[in-house]
């Protein structure tokens, strides 16, 4: 089968730093390409220049179908049937589905709207993919999953013939992902070769042929994906070893720190129960859509339950604010660290007081400029914290920094409960480790941990138990010491 | 697998209309104009909605043109200052060369454009926030006008002009004759040149998209700075057209009477449903957004509330619309959360 | 950078103008006029942090200043000694309350209802204004007793009283915004009022109280607009609204919030009077005036990006 695209010798400098450097990648029509790295690796720069929003230095060459370019710009690159599809989507949610899909309709000259071409070309396009969306429905009301069919059906409409997808499955449940794999299948049929940009390869490894694995901004290599797991991946995309080792600890004697009975919130999660002693990292997992963060949020009070109790270290608690759940103790790590969990324009400093300001006025209730230099340093230097000025904006971190720095902000509450919902989204691998270890060192000191997570080795690899969840109800209990990866991977699946 | 229907049934249209913010303010404006016509005879007299129509021709030409900014996910409003501008400009050398209607209406127009391209590339090309860079040019445009002219006024206008245009003329009953004059033409073309823009045309589409979601329009390779200069544009023609419109109501140009009126403008464009992020507002919305605060306004005096209040109403009008609408947009928000 | 523009202006008008704009009566007279359009800047300002902006802010000060102007007028004639003094301090509660109710409402619709800083304000102050001439017809109310007409034209020391009003209020808004946790967190809320939120922080209440902040501040300044014309009316200080922004953002405010301190918000004012006052003795038109403002917003927002951007280039 003739490859659909080559690129030769791409490298690509930012100023003084090096996104890529010499890099080769070949894709054939019909085939189903996984492209992996981390943040940093090079790879949202290749395809952007395999998308033709940026151009590569020169001496790199791109050869589509034969025909040879130095560079791409997007119309070209969409004229040789390129689509990309961002993790955002990039939909217009004010518009509707038949317009989303046709959009690129709306390009070019001046000139009256066609609304039954527009319509036709829609239906047409949905009724390729076999998917069956009301062409009038406003995108801002369908589902994520919904909206990725949208995405992709406006692929089709521009006639793709390479769809290239960002991180496509981080939102979908199991059995939306299941829809995503059989419609790849189909769009591989028709010769149509997709490219995943993503780590997450469990679902799309059953489908996938090849896997490319970025690095520093150099290809590692290409493998095939039947040989391919999350460990030897994290192993080629950092290039280090890790050490996997589960946890085994009797925590009879340790005091019940958060105790849960049926919580239940209509429409969200049903009956849950659970304990957390102190010192417990409990793991919480399931597919999206299964209740997860809605529960985190009951704890946190900001989602109030319909019924059911919660009590800390025995006192029963009826949450009406976040405020009220912090001064009992609870703290939560949001999974949306760049919206919900940091102030990113802000300093590293003020993020870590923010939440303790109504604790560290002094008699006249104001918070002294000493104290607060004295405080922030404290918590950067406890979480080792790389920030050479504490008064420069947040944004400024690495991911893996920026995480420390919630971290740090939670711990100046003193919880007694910690809630970490997905914590290492975004941040590297290497980085992840440094996370885990203050993790465990918080629980060593008696906090109780709630840890929520995607990633099954996450969960696998730090929690003493995990739980899993499934469609809002506690669906199965694992203790990684007693069990495997795979087993808990099949309760998730189940 | 989808039939192919050619366009989409009735039902479900008809239900998203019963939803929509502008099937409200269409049963507010039926309310207010029945609680009317019964306090008083003289509101639903044929008179009366003439005169309605042709006094708030200005506002509601304006507003078309500030609805298409609005959609685009920007705001001017210093609209009112370009009109102002515009119309002295014209009117000065229109006069002193002798030009007729087309020239006239040219000429405004194009003032306007040129003050709405400014107010284009300073909001594209500085980091604040458009509505501070509009106060600016408003206060750039209309100092520099009383500046140049020292406020004088222009009352001897060509006779044509003063004359205006009176088609299909129509007695009624009582003898009084009813046409269709400069202001009520000018204000029907205006909407539904706003309309043709916003609903037939690829570039109205794009703008309803760049409101909607600007880093995808401009990853999609929509042209974000033509449009913009664009809506601006459009808006400051708008502005041009609609001075001449005043002035020949006015029967005079006066440079200081215009600006003052661009939140009446704003707030009649966002009670018709636009908002201020953009992407959002039919030219249906804005009409009846303007024709909200006209009835307000007309009503108050006809059932003999003093003059010096309409104003209180208005503001009262508009805080007690805009927090139904966020309190109802928070609720349809937290109820889609749930599922 | 502020302060170097300052100096160099400082030195144009000096040789341009001499005594005239330095000489003590002159440098009086911009103590006076200052104050008000500093009071009122400092209440725009504390909105513009807190990722909002009030535009109610002169309406809010003409319908205090007409109330207690009302009050002042119908009682304060006739009364004898301790009612004397008694009828004015009531007048300054009416003040007072009127201000409070204005920011409760403009807080609540922002903070709880979730309506757009822009269209609320923008509400209330058609409210403010529609009141004030529903009211007053649109007519001047004067002729205040000695202690307030004191208060915007007596001296102290051969400072203005007005003055040491507007400085009075600056060091506790200082230490409010830098100091205090309601600060902070006004700080934080302008950049992200949602993160800041799900770190436990009550940013409703923090915003009530931001705009009831910004309103009490108008309180004030009307009572100094008014002590100083000695008359209150529906339509006075419309002008200023330009100026406030323009000072906000002069004096280094983040038109988006988060940022910005009140020592360079005193040295924008200081700035933006003595260019006032130059032009005044130079004969400016009022209008050629404003049309300057309106440029000056535009070109120091044009300056911060070009060294921005050349910043960035450097890299």
């Amino acid at each position: 089968m003739a490859n659909f695209l080559d690129v030769h010798a791409i490298s690509k400098h930012f100023g003084g730093v090096v996104a890529l450097r010499d890099v080769d990648l070949s894709l054939r029509a019909g085939e189903v390409h996984c492209l992996v790295g981390e943040n940093g690796s090079g790879k949202s720069t290749l395809i952007k220049i395999i998308s033709g929003v940026l151009r590569p230095e020169p001496g790199g060459r791109i050869v589509i179908e034969g025909r040879e370019y130095p560079h791409l710009n997007p119309v070209q690159s969409t004229a040789c049937g390129i689509q990309v599809i961002y993790q955002d989507l990039s939909l217009f949610p004010n518009l509707t589905v038949a317009e989303n899909i046709s959009i690129a309709g709306h390009l070019g000259a001046p000139r009256l709207v066609n609304w039954r071409a527009l319509r036709a070309t829609a239906e047409a396009a949905m009724a390729r993919i076999g998917a069956s969306l009301d062409p009038d429905a406003r995108v801002e009301d369908l589902s994520i999953a919904n909206r990725q069919l949208v995405a992709i059906c406006r692929a089709m409409a521009a006639d793709a013939r390479l769809v290239i997808m960002d991180e496509p499955t981080a939102s979908l449940t199991r059995h939306e992902v299941d829809a995503l794999v059989r419609l790849v299948a189909d769009l591989k049929r028709a010769g149509i070769c997709i490219v995943f940009v993503s780590h997450r390869l469990d679902e799309v490894m059953e489908i996938a042929e090849r896997v490319t694995v970025l690095r520093d901004g150099a290809k590692v290599g290409e493998f095939p994906a039947r040989e391919m797991d999350d460990k030897k991946l994290a192993t080629l995309m950092t290039g280090k070893a890790f050490a996997y080792q589960t946890y085994a600890t009797d925590f009879a004697a340790s005091r019940t720190v958060l105790s849960v009975s049926r919580l239940t919130r209509t429409g969200q999660y049903q009956d849950i129960s659970l304990d957390i002693r102190a010192g417990e990292i409990v793991g919480l997992t399931g597919l999206l859509g299964s209740g997860r963060t809605e529960f985190a949020l009951s704890l946190f009070g900001m989602n109030r339950p319909t019924s059911g109790e919660i009590r800390l270290d025995g006192k029963p608690l009826a949450l009406k604010t976040n405020a009220q759940a912090i001064e009992e103790g609870i703290a939560y790590v949001s999974e949306d660290r760049l919206n919900l969990g940091l102030v990113l324009e802000q300093p590293i400093s003020s993020n870590i007081l923010v939440t303790v300001l109504d604790k560290l006025p002094n008699r006249l209730g104001l918070v002294p400029e000493r104290t607060r230099q004295r405080t922030a340093r404290k918590w950067i230097e406890d979480l080792a914290i790389k920030a050479p000025n504490p008064d420069s904006a947040v944004r400024t971190l690495s991911g893996g920094n920026q995480q420390r720095v919630v971290l740090a902000k939670w711990m100046a509450t003193q919880p007694k409960l910690l809630i970490l919902d997905s914590p290492t989204v975004g941040v590297d691998i290497a980085a992840k480790d440094g996370i885990y270890e203050v993790v465990r060192a918080l629980a060593a000191k008696g906090v109780a941990i709630l840890l929520i997570s995607d990633e099954i080795p996450e969960v696998f690899y730090h929690a003493h138990r995990v739980l899993v969840m499934r469609r809002g109800r506690l669906a199965g209990e694992c203790i990684p010491h007693a069990s495997s990866e795979e087993k808990l991977q099949a309760m998730v699946d189940a | 697998m989808l039939s192919a229907t050619p366009r989409p049934a009735l039902a479900p249209a008809l239900l998203r209309f019963r939803r929509s913010h502008e099937f409200w303010l269409l049963a507010v404006i039926l309310a207010l104009s029945l609680a009317l016509s019964l306090a008083t005879d003289s509101f639903l007299t044929l008179q009366n909605l003439f005169d309605l129509l042709t006094s708030n021709a200005f506002v509601g030409i304006l507003a078309s043109g500030l609805l298409v900014v609005l959609i685009a996910g920007g705001i001017d409003i210093s609209f009112t200052a370009t009109a102002s501008v515009a119309q002295y400009v014209a009117l000065t050398i229109g006069i002193r060369h002798g030009l007729g209607w087309f020239a006239l209406f040219a000429l405004a127009g194009a003032v306007g454009v040129l003050c709405g391209l400014i107010n284009a590339i300073f909001i594209t090309k500085l980091r604040i926030s458009s509505i501070i860079v509009s106060i600016a040019t408003l206060n750039i445009f209309y100092g520099l006008l009383i500046v140049a002219t020292g406020g004088k006024y222009i009352t001897s206008l060509p006779k044509f002009f003063r004359d205006g245009i009176s088609w299909f003329e129509h007695d009624d009953a009582n003898g009084v004759p009813y046409a269709l004059n400069l202001q009520i033409l000018v204000l029907v073309l205006a909407f539904v040149a706003a309309w043709l823009l916003l609903n037939r045309t690829n570039v109205g589409r794009q703008i309803y998209a760049l409101g909607g979601n600007k880093d995808a329009a401009q990853r999609l390779g929509f042209h974000v700075l033509r449009l913009n200069i664009l809506v601006y544009g459009y808006l400051g023609f708008v502005a041009g057209i609609a001075s001449l419109v005043q002035a020949q109501l006015a029967q005079s140009v006066t440079p200081t009477v215009l600006v003052g009126k661009e939140l009446d403008v704003l707030a009649a464009v966002v009670l018709g449903g636009a908002s201020l992020t953009g992407g959002v507002g039919t030219v249906f919305g804005a009409i009846l957004g303007v024709a909200l605060l006209a009835i307000l306004q007309n009503g108050l005096v006809l059932v003999g509330v003093s003059s010096y209040w309409n104003q209180w109403f208005v503001g009262l009008t508009i805080l007690c619309a805009v927090s139904i609408t966020a309190w109802s947009d928070r609720r349809r928000r937290a109820a889609k959360a749930i599922n | 950078m502020l302060s170097l523009v300052l100096l160099a202006l400082v030195g144009i008008f000096w040789l341009l103008l001499g005594d005239q704009i330095f000489g003590i009566g002159a440098l009086q007279s911009m103590a006076f006029q200052l104050p008000e359009l500093g009071i009122l800047s400092l209440a725009m300002m504390v909105t513009l942090l807190s990722g909002g902006l009030n535009l109610s802010i002169i309406a809010t000060a003409n319908l205090c200043a007409l109330t207690m102007a009302w009050v002042l007028t119908t009682h304060v004639p006739g009364a004898h000694g301790l009612m004397w003094g008694g009828w004015q301090v009531i007048a300054l509660l009416a003040g007072v309350a009127v201000a409070a109710t204005i920011g409760l409402i403009n807080g609540f619709v922002i903070a709880y209802l979730g309506v757009s800083p822009i269209l609320a304000t923008l509400g209330t102050m058609t409210m403010c204004k529609g009141l004030s001439i529903g009211m007053t017809r649109g007519n001047v109310i004067s002729g205040f007793p000695e202690p307030i007409v004191f208060l915007g034209n007596g001296t102290l020391l051969g400072v203005p009283v007005a003055l040491l009003i507007f400085l009075a209020l600056c060091v506790p808004m200082a230490v409010l915004l830098n100091k205090s946790p309601f600060g902070h967190k006004v700080y934080m809320i302008g950049s992200s009022e949602k993160a800041t939120r799900y770190s436990g922080v009550d940013t409703k209440r923090v915003l009530l109280g931001v705009y009831v902040l910004s309103s009490l501040l108008a309180f004030v300044a009307a009572l100094v607009m008014m002590a100083r014309f000695n008359s209150a009316n529906a339509a006075y200080g419309e002008s200023y609204l330009l100026v406030t922004i323009l000072a906000a953002v002069l004096g280094g405010v983040d038109p988006f919030g988060g940022f910005g301190k009140v020592g360079g918000l005193i040295m924008a004012l200081i700035l933006l009077q003595v260019i006032s006052s130059a032009f005044n003795l130079l004969d400016f038109s009022p209008f050629l005036t404003l049309a300057i403002w309106g440029a000056l917003i535009i070109a120091v927002t044009a300056l911060g990006v070009v060294l921005e951007n050349f910043g960035a280039s450097r890299r």
